[in-house]
Parts: C-alpha cells; structure tokens; sequence
C-alpha cells in the first residue's frame, strides 16, 4: 500500500490548514455561503437534507486497518456511530458539524487520509478495481497508475474550476469491476509489445444523459501518462459547456464534438504539452509500484477449504473470489443484510473489518463501488474463522452480486437533491426475495437504485434498474432493464409508466419470473433479456 | 506579489477583435470564452494581457493563462474581475502575476494564500519544482 | 401557511423559523406570510441561518406540516433510521411523513 512521504503529509496539512482558515473565515462572515460552497465541496463538506455531509476519500478503494479504525473512530466522535461506504469508493458521514470539520480534516490526516476534491468541479478521487493486487485475471495492479493520477491531480491548478466534476476510474482487467466506461475518462492498462500502457476511453457517465465512453487512444506509454491525461483535460477545460450544468460533462462535450474530432484535439494538445516535461521518470513510477509489491504471501498454503459446515460452504461459494496466489482467497464482506440499508456500517462492524484485516489480510481492505467492503489476501484455510466473526457482527449475508446485493443511493432520507427515497425500496426488494435459494435460482442479477436522475446509484447500469422521481409531489419509481456497469456495458431501457413503492417491487418480481421463464440453461437475466428483448418483460408487467 | 491597481499612465486594454484588427496596442483583454490561442503570434509586442474572470467558477482563465506562458509570454499577466482569495494560489500557479480583483483583497489573507503550500505535486507556469522531481533530483 | 427553513451554520440542523428566532422543532414554525423573503435576508446575513427558503405548509391538529415530503423528512429525520429522527420512541412518526 502506497504511503506518505514527507512531501506527501506536508499537501496534506497544508490543506488542513487552509481549510481551516476558510471555515473559520465562514463562522466570522468574512466570506458568504455562495463564495465558501465551492470550498467546502472540494473539501468533501455537503450541505445536505438534515446536516453538513463529509465524504472522505479512499483512494482507489485501498484502506489498512489503522485507517479503517479511523473511519469508525471518527463516525463514533463526530457523527452517529455509522458511516456509509458510496458507489465511488468513498464513505459518507451524514451528521457532521461544520465546526468539527477541521478536527475531522486533522484526525484523518494523523492516518493518511482526507476528504481532498471528494466534491466541486475538479477531478475527484480516482476510482479502481476493488481485487487490485489480488484478482487472478489483472495483468498488473492498477494502482500505481492510479496514485501516480492522484498526486498528479490533487489541487492541480489549472483543472480546479472545471465545467463540472470529473471522474477517473483505473483498472487493469477484461473483467471490468470498476464501471471504467462510465466515467469521464476511463483508464484500462494493457500490454504491448512487452509493455504496459493506458487505453484511455473518455466521455462516459451516467446522470441525466448516460453515455458510455468511447475509446479515444488505445495505448498511451506510462512515459505520456499525465501529458495525455492533461491534454485531454485542457480540451476540456476550455471547450465544455458552462452554460447549462446539465450540459457541462465531458460525455456531452465529446458527443457534440464526435469523438474523432475531440481525438484530433487532444492529440493537437498533447503534442505541445509533452515538451512541458510534466511527466515523472520512471523512477517515481518505480517508488510508487514498490509500495503496492504483493505482501508475502504463501504459495504452499493448503488450497483445501473444510466445507463441513453448510452455512459457511454457502458463503464460500457466492462470496469468495479467486486470488492469483494458490491456498488464498479475495473475501468479498456483504453490506446489504435483508432489511438492512445498503453500504451502510456500524463503527462497531467498521473497527471488527479492520481487525480481521488486520490479523488476517495482510492488513488491507478495500471498499466496491457496489458498496461491499473486500478482504484481498486472505488463507484459504483462515476463511472459516473469518466467517465465523462476520456471522456474529451481522456481516455474512452470503449474496455478492445476487438480486439482494442492491446498490442503492441515500434517497430522500439522506440527499437534498433526491426526488424519492431509494433505502425503503431496496429494503422491500431484499425483503420480497429473501429466500437466498430463490436469489441463487436467479443467479447473478445487479439491481441499481437511484432516487433522483443524478444516477448516483448507477440505475443505468443495473441489469434491474429503478429511477426515484417525483410525480406531482409523491413518489414514483421508473424501472429500467438490460443496463450493465461491467465488461459488457450497457444502458438500461425503460419499461413504461412508472410504479410506487410497491408496485414496483410486484413489477420486479413479474420481471424475474418472466426471466425464469424464458432462460435457457446458463443464461444469467441480462442474457435473457438481451436475447428475448424488452417485450416480452413488458407484457409480463403491464399486462 | 501584491494586488495590482490601475495606475494613471497604464494603457488601456483593447479587446480581442480590436487587437485582431490590426491594432498596434500593447494591452489586450482577453474574456473567458475567447482562445488565448489567438494572441500567441503576437506575444513578443504584448506588455499586458489581463485575463477576465467574469464568475470565480468560470476556470477557461486558468487555461488561458498557462497557455500564454507556455507559448512564451514574459509580460504582464493580469486576472481580472471575480478573483478572489481562495483561487489566486491556483492563479499564479497557472502564471498570473497580477491581480485586479473586483473587491478588493485583505493583504494578509492574500500572502497567507500565496504562502500555504510549501510544494507542488505537479508542473505548472509558475516554475516551481514538482515533487517528483524533488524526490528524484 | 408559509414556512421558513434552513440549516443552522455551525452545526447544519434543520431549522424552523418561529417568529422570533429559530427551532429544530417544526412544531415552533411559525406563518411567516408575506414576509419570509425579508426575514430570511436578515436571518442569512446575520448568520442566524444558512441556506434559508421558504415552503408552503398546512397547519394540522399535531401542528404545522411541510406540503413537501422532503421538508416533512428534513422535519422529521430519515425514515429507514427512526432511532435518528427526533420522535424516536413514536412508531407513528413514519406516517407523518408519508
């Protein structure tokens, strides 16, 4: 895992202490709300529904146990003894005090850790694959690509004050668990010729206009890495909308354009921006990768897991991955128990992650964009034991990736943008298929839920997706099929009018019976529908 | 670095087009949705370009300014209009040497801003020396 | 009846404007009229109130009630942690909202 340096620490206070000063500048009326939001946003502080939010940032979704324990720490101290983790690797405390910020800013840093561009129109924390370092099918571990991205765009001076934010996702497999096209640029590492280079894919999203990004440059050397990204950017910078907010993205820019044009452009620029000598030697790229070296791990470790035990063999089976080391294992931790709300985590169950990280995986967690928090190294023949402590703290809901594994936004109970509550109708959905035989019966199934077009919860992305919306000042669900964040990226369509709130949990269970119906043997819901078309759900819904 | 003000000698900014036009000006303003592009065969007979920031979050200027400098540009170059304390470090980065701030600045929050960081992660305008380059020498 | 809301600036809780100052209790709000614009000017300027607006409500027999259900949950507290809301130990308090 990478850590600070001297120089690394000093950014780090310095910006305490500049935010600090600007809330203390805040509190005495020297600036106005209008002039302070923009700094509390890059600074992780919303003003949300029912008090001041602070997203903290994980980079890449990578967190050791000391930094984990802060989390909870800082969800015990500060807000309600609860965190929720986000669809872009983050967590999320719901009840800060503007002024604790400071203090929380502080706590954060002692553990290498901060709330830095997790807001405003600036490029924001760099997501990635959440089995970096650990997944069996990655040609390398994304991750120092996207550190050398995250030092690179941390209070860059000429991208701070963008059209709109901006989103970087890296990883460095087929499998794509990242969502990369869905972001404004999308960074896959490949191989050629023997070396490792960066397939840029600019100008997705999801939000109001979901686009998926297209391949812009098919490899980039790591020598051309930041001039490429800068270029890009500053085509950007200068050409994307400030008009219409709804209008301000990247993907918006890049469909006006067309993406030869925005190619030609950026190629344009790259080729003046190279002679700047923006980019470190390899050498820093060298330092960095270090830091990410796989941990020690035993290849000799028996590779046999006792299965004696039925409940635990289930668990295995839906959440254990392969790791590219024999005798050991990824352990994927379900944070969406039946009834409970997705991504969310006590301090106490944040600080039992980081114990079994800490004597069990090397020390490290990861947090998904689907809201599951991720042991990367673990024993094969420590699993059991693993197990056995997340049974007890609520924490071995065994569903990755089945139709209860929902991600579902804040919603309404949480978020001043949204326009319906999203948590009660994942609640409802989990609660209708609890019978995990059924859930395994439908196999693999995401099911992404939004309360407002902002699309926070990926909806387009879901093989099932729900839309909150807000018809005449009630609630209202739209419901969308055929989306997919991964390798085989989709946008889903929707079906017709809208439902409330328990209609649309009889119209999914319609949906998936259709589903059961038409499959043919191995077909997961997505195939089926992609196959078949939306017809015949349609009818199987309306009737 | 202290805020720029106006004094009584200075000559006047033509706009863009004016200058376009075969100006024989010195002084040009350039607002946030023209391309700073456009000045760069010219750069050698500018003293002033002063960048308009017609609303802080309106950052075409911070392109604009680094642009010029890279293609050369040693005169003055001056942000003008909704510049405010917490964007001007970003500013002189980007190579902005003057500010002419619509409402005007405390001087003691203007040098505290200018003094925060002790670095800079990347290569800007402004001649600093990024870390990388520290860590590696 | 017209309401004014906002956030307390240090602590961001809701607030509800009670003709003389401000409550995080809905049940303080009082019918600001006409005059909400020029309350909630002096009240931002002063700091008393961050982010101040103003809604239509209706007053009922349990007091005032927002005509929107985001400032009946932002009155309230979220509806799927109702050991957070204010009315913990009302079961009811969910249906207020809906």
């Amino acid at each position: 895992m990478y850590k600070y340096d001297e120089y690394d620490h000093a950014m780090v206070a310095a910006r305490v202490a500049e935010f600090s000063d600007q809330v203390k500048r805040r509190l005495a009326g020297e600036i106005t709300e209008d002039q302070f939001k923009p700094l509390r946003l890059m600074n992780g502080l919303y003003l949300q529904l029912h008090a001041y939010m602070l997203r903290v940032a994980v980079p890449y979704g990578t967190l050791d146990s000391r930094q984990m324990r802060m989390l909870a720490h800082i969800a015990r101290k500060y807000d309600r003894d609860y965190g929720h983790f986000t669809t872009r690797q983050n967590i999320q405390y719901n009840w800060i005090k503007l002024e604790d910020a400071p203090a929380i800013l502080e706590d954060l840093a002692s553990v290498e850790m901060h709330a830095i561009q997790t807001s405003g129109n600036c490029i924001r924390n760099i997501s990635s694959d959440q089995w970096a370092g650990a997944a069996a099918d990655e040609i390398t571990d994304p991750r120092p690509w996207a550190e050398l991205l995250r030092q690179w765009s941390s209070f860059h001076p000429e991208f701070s004050y963008l059209p709109r934010k901006f989103k970087i996702a890296v990883i460095a497999a087929d499998e794509d668990r990242a969502a990369m096209r869905l972001h404004d640029i999308g960074i896959q590492i490949v191989e050629k010729d023997g070396q490792h280079g960066a397939a840029f894919y600019v100008g997705g999203g999801m939000g109001r206009t979901p686009m998926i990004a297209p391949l812009i440059k098919d490899f980039v050397p790591l020598d051309d890495l930041l001039s490429y990204a800068e270029a890009c950017l500053r085509v950007y910078n200068r050409y994307g909308r400030r008009d219409n907010i709804y209008k301000a993205r990247i993907k918006i820019l890049i469909h006006e354009l067309g993406a030869d044009e925005y190619r030609r452009q950026v190629e344009e620029e790259f080729a003046h921006v190279k002679s700047l000598g923006i980019d470190p030697p390899k050498a820093e790229f060298d330092r960095i990768a270090a830091q990410f070296a796989m941990p020690p791990l035993d290849a000799l470790a028996p590779d046999e897991i006792d299965r004696s035990d039925p409940d635990f063999a289930v668990w295995v089976d839906q959440n254990v991955a392969a790791h590219k080391v024999p005798g050991h294992a990824i352990v994927n931790i379900s944070l969406k128990p039946v009834g409970g709300i997705p991504g969310d985590a006590s301090s106490a169950q944040i600080d039992l992650m980081a114990d079994l990280a800490e004597t069990y995986s090397h020390d490290e967690l990861r947090v998904t964009h689907a809201q599951n928090i991720v042991l990367p190294h673990v024993r094969k023949a420590d699993l059991y034991a693993i197990w056995q402590k997340l049974d007890e703290a609520g924490l071995a809901t065994p569903n990755l990736d089945l139709i209860s594994d929902i991600i579902a936004c804040p919603g309404l109970d949480y978020c001043s943008l949204a326009n319906a509550r999203s948590i009660p109708v994942a609640q409802k959905i989990a609660e209708r298929f609890s019978d995990l035989g059924r859930q395994k019966e439908l196999g693999e199934l995401k099911l992404k839920i939004s309360g407002c077009i902002n699309a926070c919860g990926h909806h387009h992305a879901g093989h099932i997706g729900i839309l909150g919306v807000d018809r005449k000042g009630t609630e209202n669900y739209q419901l969308l099929l055929g989306g997919s964040g991964a390798e085989d990226v989709s946008l889903g369509t929707i079906t017709g009018p809208g439902f409330d709130e328990d209609g649309i949990v009889d119209a999914i269970e319609r949906v998936t019976d259709k589903y059961l119906a038409e499959r043919t043997d191995s077909e997961r819901f997505v195939d089926t529908f992609r196959r078949v078309g939306m017809a015949p759900f349609k009818e199987a819904i309306y009737g | 670095m202290v805020e720029h003000l106006h004094s009584d000698g200075e000559e006047p900014c033509v706009t863009l087009d004016a200058f376009l036009e075969q100006s024989n000006a010195t002084a040009v303003r350039l607002e946030s949705d023209e391309d700073a592009r456009a000045l760069i065969p010219y750069l050698d007979r500018l003293k002033l370009i002063e960048v308009a920031f017609p609303k802080f979050r309106d950052g075409r200027g911070y392109s604009s300014a680094r642009i010029l400098r890279e293609a050369g540009f040693t005169g003055e170059l001056r942000a003008q209009g909704d510049v405010l304390v917490d964007q001007i470090a970003y500013m002189k980065r980007c190579g902005f040497d003057s500010f002419a701030p619509e409402k005007s600045l405390n001087p003691a929050d203007v040098e505290a801003a200018l003094t925060r960081w002790p670095e800079h992660y990347q290569t800007a305008a402004d001649g600093a020396v990024p870390i990388w380059k520290l860590r590696h020498g | 009846m017209k309401l004014l809301t906002g956030n307390d600036l240090k602590t961001g809780f809701v607030t509800w404007w009670t003709g003389s100052d401000w409550s995080i209790h809905i049940e303080d709000a009082a019918d600001v009229g006409e005059h909400g614009e020029a309350i909630l000017a002096v009240e931002e300027a002063a700091r008393r109130v961050n982010a101040p607006y103003i809604i239509s409500g209706e007053m009922t027999a349990d007091g005032p009630r927002p005509a929107h259900i985001k400032d009946r949950i932002r009155a309230l507290g979220p509806t799927v942690r109702p050991d957070l809301t204010l009315k913990p130990a009302d079961p009811a308090a969910g249906d207020w909202v809906i």
